[in-house]
C-alpha cells in the first residue's frame, strides 16, 4: 500500500530525482556509506544537537524535550509499519500502554533497575505486537484499521477489569528518575529519554536498511512480488507489526517515568489518532520525520492555546477556538506539504541545490542512482 | 558544481534547521523568577520546596487544569471560570494581605496524560504556588506524585474520590464530599424511609461509582438489592443510551433506583425509563443531580419532548444551601458576584460550587497569614480548616489527620421541576468508617453586604 505522502527511501515512489538528489550526495559526501555507521554518526550529532539545547533551557522546555523523544520514537514505529510496510494501525497507544505496563510493573514491584524495566516494556509490548500481528497480517486496508481501532478502544478497560492487578483507574505510581547531584529532574530525564530514544532509533535505521527493511518495503510494494521472490508476507508483516509495538512499547515505558504513573485513562483512541497525525505531518516513513512530527504534537496545541487565550475569550469559548486552530493547521499542513515536514525540508534542499546552480536532473539521477545502491544494494 | 559550494549549501541548510529547532524552543520559553527564603508562619508543617514560589508582594499566581472541551465539558466547564469570579471580586476588594490572585486555568479535556503535561506547564513554567481546584478523578492521581516531589499544595481537588486524605499526599486536599460518605447518607434514607422496597442501582463503572456503591452497600441490605447495573463514561457508551441497563432494573422489579452518575447518564437513564414506562423512585447522588443541568439535558436529548416534570419528586443530597434559596444571604451574594465577574454564566450547581469553592481558599489564604508560604498555606488548612466561614449545610472537617472538607449533608427532594428544593430531615454528617450523625450547628450567615 502506496501512502500518498510516504517519503521512504530513494527511488520508491515519486520522482525520484527530486526527493533523493540532495540528500544523497550528502550521505555520500558528508557521512560513511555503512549504515551502522552511518546512523550513529547521526544519532551522536543529533544527541549532542539536543543535549546542548536541553543544556540551555528552562525545566518546562526540558519536559517537553523529553515528551518529544518518546513521542517521537512511537511515531517512528508507527511510521515503520505504515511507511515502510504499509500497514494502517489506529492502535499504537494500545502497544504504548502495554509497554508502559509492562515497565510500569517491574518498577513498582521489583528493584530493578529503570533500564531493565524499559527493556521488559519493549519486551511485552513487542510480545504483544506478534500476537496482534497474526491476526493483522490477514487484513488490509480500513478492515486493519477497524481492527487496530478496536484494539485502542478495548484495551484501555483491561486494568479497569483485573484491577488488582493493574492497581484499576488509580494506576501505578512511578518514582522519578533520580538525577545525580544538582542536575534539574527535568532535564535528566529528557537526557535519559533522548539516550534510551537514539539507540531504539539507530536499531530500527538498521533494520530498515537490512533485509528485513528491503522485504518490508518489496511486501508493501507489491505482495505478489515479494512472495514470489521467497519473502514470507505474513512474517514480514508480523516482524513489522512487532517492531512497530516494541518502540511504542519504549515509548510507553519513558512516558509512565516523564508523568510518575501509568493510568488506563491515558491511553484513549485520540492518543493513537494523534500518533497518526504526527506520522503523517512529519512524513509518513521517515525515522526523521518522526522528530518533526512529535516536536508539532507537543508544541502546536500550547501555540494554539496561547493564540485563543491571546484574544481574551470566555475560558470555554477560548478553548474550543484552541481546538480549532489545532485542527485548521493540520488540515493546511496536511494539503499544502502532503509529504510532511521530512518531506518540504527535502525539497527544499532540492531547492536550494537548484538555486546554487547544481545541475539538475543528471545530477539528480545518478546521485540518486548511487543512494539507491548504497542504501539497498546487497 | 564545487564541492565546497555543495558542502556550504548543506551548512546552510543545516544552520536553518538549528536555528529553527533553537526558535521553537525559545518560543516556549519564558523566563521565570523564583521568590527565594521567606518565611513561615509558624506553623506545623515543614517547608516545602520553593516555598514562595507564586508569590510576590502584590501577587499570588496560583492555577488549575479543568475540562473545557471534551465529554466532561458540559456543566464542569463552568466551574473554574465561577471559581475565579470569586477572586476578582476578592482582588478587587483589597486582595489578600495587599495580594491579588492570579489564576492561570488550562484545559485538559479531562484526558490524564494532558493533565500530566499541563500541570507541568503550570509548576515549572508559570511558576504557580498551588495547584487549585485540579478537577477530575484520573486526571489528578496522573499528577499527584509530582505536586509532592515538587512541593506543590493540591487544595481543594475537585473530585469526590476517597483518595486525597491519604498521608502519603501530605499537601493535598479534597474539599466536596467523599462518594463514600454521601452513599451512606442516600442508604440510610433509603433503609429509614423506604424500607421493604425492592432496590436497584445504576453507577458508573469507575472509582467514582464504586466508591458510592461501598457507601450504600453499608446501609442497604443486601438482600433488598435486586439488580446492580452500570455504565462507563465513555462518549460511545452514553450515544448507546440506557435502555438495557432500565429495562433490567425494570423485570428485577426495582423499585427505588440509586443512582452514581454523571447528569448525562442521570437523564438519559431517565429518558430511557420514561419510555418504556418505568417510574421508580429516584435516589440520585449530588454529582448527577442539578437540576438547571439535568433540565437542560433532558430537553436537549429528547429533542422537546421531555423536561422538567420528570424530576418531580426526585431524592438526592446536597452539601451546600439550595440554588432557589432566595432568602439565604449566602445565595443571593454569591449570584450577585457570579453575575458581576463571570457575565453570561448560568447559576446553576456548577457554579455555585466553583464560586463557593473559590471562597473557601480565600478563607484558606487568609488563615495562613501575611507571610505566604506553601508550608503555611497547607498548615492554615489543617489547624483552621474546621473553622473557615462558608455556606455549607455541614461544617468542614479539615484537621492534621483529615484531608477530606465537607463529609455529609442533607436529603432533599425536587418538585415543581426542580424549581422547589425540599429538605428531608436534618443535616448530617458521615464518615467513611464512622457512624451517621445530625449536625446541630446553626448554619453560618456571610459577612455584612456580602457580594456588593
Amino acid at each position: 500500500m502506496a501512502l500518498p505522502g510516504t517519503t521512504g527511501s530513494a527511488g520508491t515512489s515519486g520522482p525520484a530525482g527530486a526527493r533523493g538528489r540532495m540528500p544523497a550526495w550528502v550521505w555520500k559526501l558528508r557521512l560513511p556509506r555503512q549504515p551502522m555507521i552511518r546512523h550513529l554518526v547521526l544519532a551522536v550529532a543529533g544527541g549532542a544537537v539536543l543535549f546542548g539545547i536541553t543544556s540551555a533551557v528552562g525545566s518546562y522546555d526540558d519536559y517537553q524535550v523529553a515528551q518529544i523523544g518518546f513521542t517521537a520514537v512511537a511515531i517512528a514505529g508507527l511510521s515503520l509499519l505504515t511507511g515502510a510496510n504499509g500497514q494502517i494501525s489506529l492502535g499504537q497507544g494500545a502497544f504504548i500502554m502495554v509497554g508502559a505496563y509492562g515497565a510500569g510493573m517491574v518498577l513498582v514491584h521489583t528493584g530493578l533497575p529503570v533500564f531493565v524495566a524499559l527493556i521488559v516494556g519493549v519486551a511485552v509490548s513487542a510480545a504483544a505486537g506478534v500476537v496482534i500481528g497474526l491476526p493483522a497480517s490477514r487484513l488490509r486496508g480500513p478492515y486493519l484499521a477497524g481492527m487496530t481501532l478496536a484494539l485502542a478502544i478495548g484495551l484501555p478497560a483491561l486494568p479497569l477489569k483485573y484491577s488488582s492487578t493493574f492497581a484499576g483507574e488509580q494506576g501505578l505510581s512511578i518514582n522519578p528518575l533520580q538525577p545525580p547531584g544538582t542536575v534539574d529532574p527535568q532535564r535528566w530525564l529528557a537526557w535519559y529519554v533522548l539516550l534510551a530514544v537514539l539507540i531504539m532509533l539507530v536499531l530500527m535505521g538498521n533494520l530498515m536498511r537490512s533485509r528485513f527493511g528491503r522485504a518490508f518495503k518489496a511486501v508493501r510494494d507489491d505482495e505478489v512480488a515479494a512472495a514470489l521472490s521467497g519473502i514470507s508476507v505474513m512474517r514480514t508483516h508480523v516482524l513489522a507489526f512487532a517492531v512497530s509495538a516494541g518502540a511504542a512499547g519504549l515509548a510507553g515505558g519513558l512516558r509512565g517515568l516523564a508523568t510518575g504513573g501509568v493510568v488506563p485513562d491515558a491511553f484513549s483512541v485520540a492518543l493513537s489518532i494523534s500518533l497518526l497525525a504526527g506520522m503523517v505531518l512529519g512524513g509518513t516513513g521517515s525515522l526523521l520525520g518522526a522528530w518533526w512530527g512529535a516536536a508539532i504534537l507537543v508544541y502546536a496545541p500550547q501555540w494554539a492555546t496561547s493564540v485563543a487565550n491571546s484574544l481574551h475569550l470566555r475560558q470555554g469559548q477560548g478553548s474550543n477556538l484552541a481546538l480549532l486552530f489545532y485542527g485548521v493547521v493540520l488540515v493546511v499542513v496536511v494539503l499544502l506539504v502532503p509529504s510532511g515536514v521530512q518531506g518540504a525540508l527535502r525539497k527544499l534542499a532540492g531547492w536550494l541545490a537548484q538555486f546554487a546552480g547544481q545541475p539538475s536532473q543528471l545530477a539528480g539521477v545518478s546521485t540518486g542512482t548511487v543512494v539507491h545502491k548504497g542504501e539497498e544494494g546487497p | 558544481m564545487t564541492t565546497a559550494k555543495r558542502t556550504g549549501i548543506r551548512r546552510l541548510a543545516g544552520t536553518v534547521a538549528v536555528l529553527a529547532a533553537a526558535a521553537i524552543v525559545a518560543a516556549a520559553c519564558s523566563s521565570s523568577t523564583n521568590n527565594a527564603g521567606g518565611s513561615s508562619n509558624g506553623g506545623t508543617v515543614a517547608a516545602l520546596p520553593n516555598n514562595t514560589q507564586g508569590v510576590t508582594s502584590s501577587t499570588i499566581t496560583i492555577g488549575a487544569t479543568t475540562p473545557q472541551t471534551g465529554p466532561a465539558a458540559p456543566g464542569y466547564s463552568e466551574i473554574a471560570p465561577a471559581t475565579n469570579a470569586y477572586f476578582k471580586y476578592a482582588n478587587d476588594h483589597g486582595g489578600i494581605f495587599g495580594r491579588k490572585i492570579n489564576y492561570v486555568v488550562y484545559d485538559d479535556a479531562y484526558d490524564p496524560s494532558k493533565t500530566a503535561t499541563l500541570t507541568r506547564q503550570l509548576v515549572l513554567q508559570n511558576n504557580i504556588f498551588a495547584d487549585v481546584e485540579p478537577l477530575g478523578t484520573p486526571t489528578v492521581l496522573q499528577v499527584k506524585d509530582f505536586l509532592k516531589t515538587e512541593g506543590v499544595p493540591a487544595v481543594y481537588v475537585a473530585s469526590g474520590c476517597n483518595c486525597w486524605n491519604d498521608p502519603a499526599l501530605p499537601y493535598t486536599f479534597g474539599w466536596q464530599p467523599p462518594y463514600t460518605d454521601e452513599g451512606k447518607i442516600l442508604g440510610q434514607y433509603v433503609t429509614q424511609h423506604l424500607s421493604g422496597q425492592k432496590v436497584g442501582y445504576l453507577y458508573q463503572d469507575d472509582e467514582f461509582g464504586q466508591d458510592g456503591v461501598k457507601g450504600l452497600d453499608q446501609q442497604i441490605s443486601g438482600s433488598n438489592v435486586v439488580s446492580r447495573q452500570t455504565y462507563t463514561a465513555t462518549p460511545q457508551a452514553l450515544a448507546a443510551g440506557l435502555g438495557s441497563q432500565m429495562s433490567a432494573l425494570k423485570s428485577a422489579g426495582a423499585q427505588v433506583v440509586v443512582m452514581y452518575t454523571i447528569p448525562a447518564a442521570t437523564a438519559l437513564a431517565m429518558l430511557a425509563a420514561a419510555t418504556i414506562g418505568y417510574h421508580p423512585q429516584w435516589v440520585i447522588s449530588s454529582v448527577g443531580s442539578d437540576p438547571p443541568t439535568l433540565t437542560g439535558l433532558l430537553g436537549s436529548f429528547s429533542h422537546g419532548a421531555a423536561g422538567a416534570t420528570l424530576l418531580n419528586g426526585v431524592i438526592s443530597e446536597a452539601y451546600l444551601p439550595p440554588l432557589t434559596d432566595a432568602a439565604n444571604p449566602w445565595i443571593v451574594g454569591f449570584k450577585k458576584i457570579l453575575s458581576t465577574y463571570d457575565p453570561g454564566a448560568p447559576w446553576d450547581g456548577n457554579t455555585e460550587y466553583g464560586v463557593v469553592l473559590g471562597y473557601t481558599f480565600v478563607q484558606a489564604l487568609q488563615a495562613a497569614g501575611h507571610n505566604l508560604t506553601r508550608s503555611a498555606l497547607v498548615s492554615a488548612i489543617e489547624q483552621h480548616g474546621s473553622t473557615f466561614l462558608n455556606p455549607g449545610l455541614v461544617p468542614f472537617t479539615f484537621s492534621k489527620s483529615n484531608h477530606y472538607g465537607y463529609q455529609g449533608g442533607q436529603m432533599v427532594q425536587l418538585e415543581n421541576g426542580g424549581q422547589t428544593i425540599n429538605t428531608l430531615g436534618g443535616r448530617l454528617v458521615a464518615t467513611i468508617n464512622g457512624p451517621i450523625t445530625t449536625e446541630t450547628a446553626p448554619l453560618s450567615t456571610p459577612p455584612a453586604n456580602f457580594g456588593s
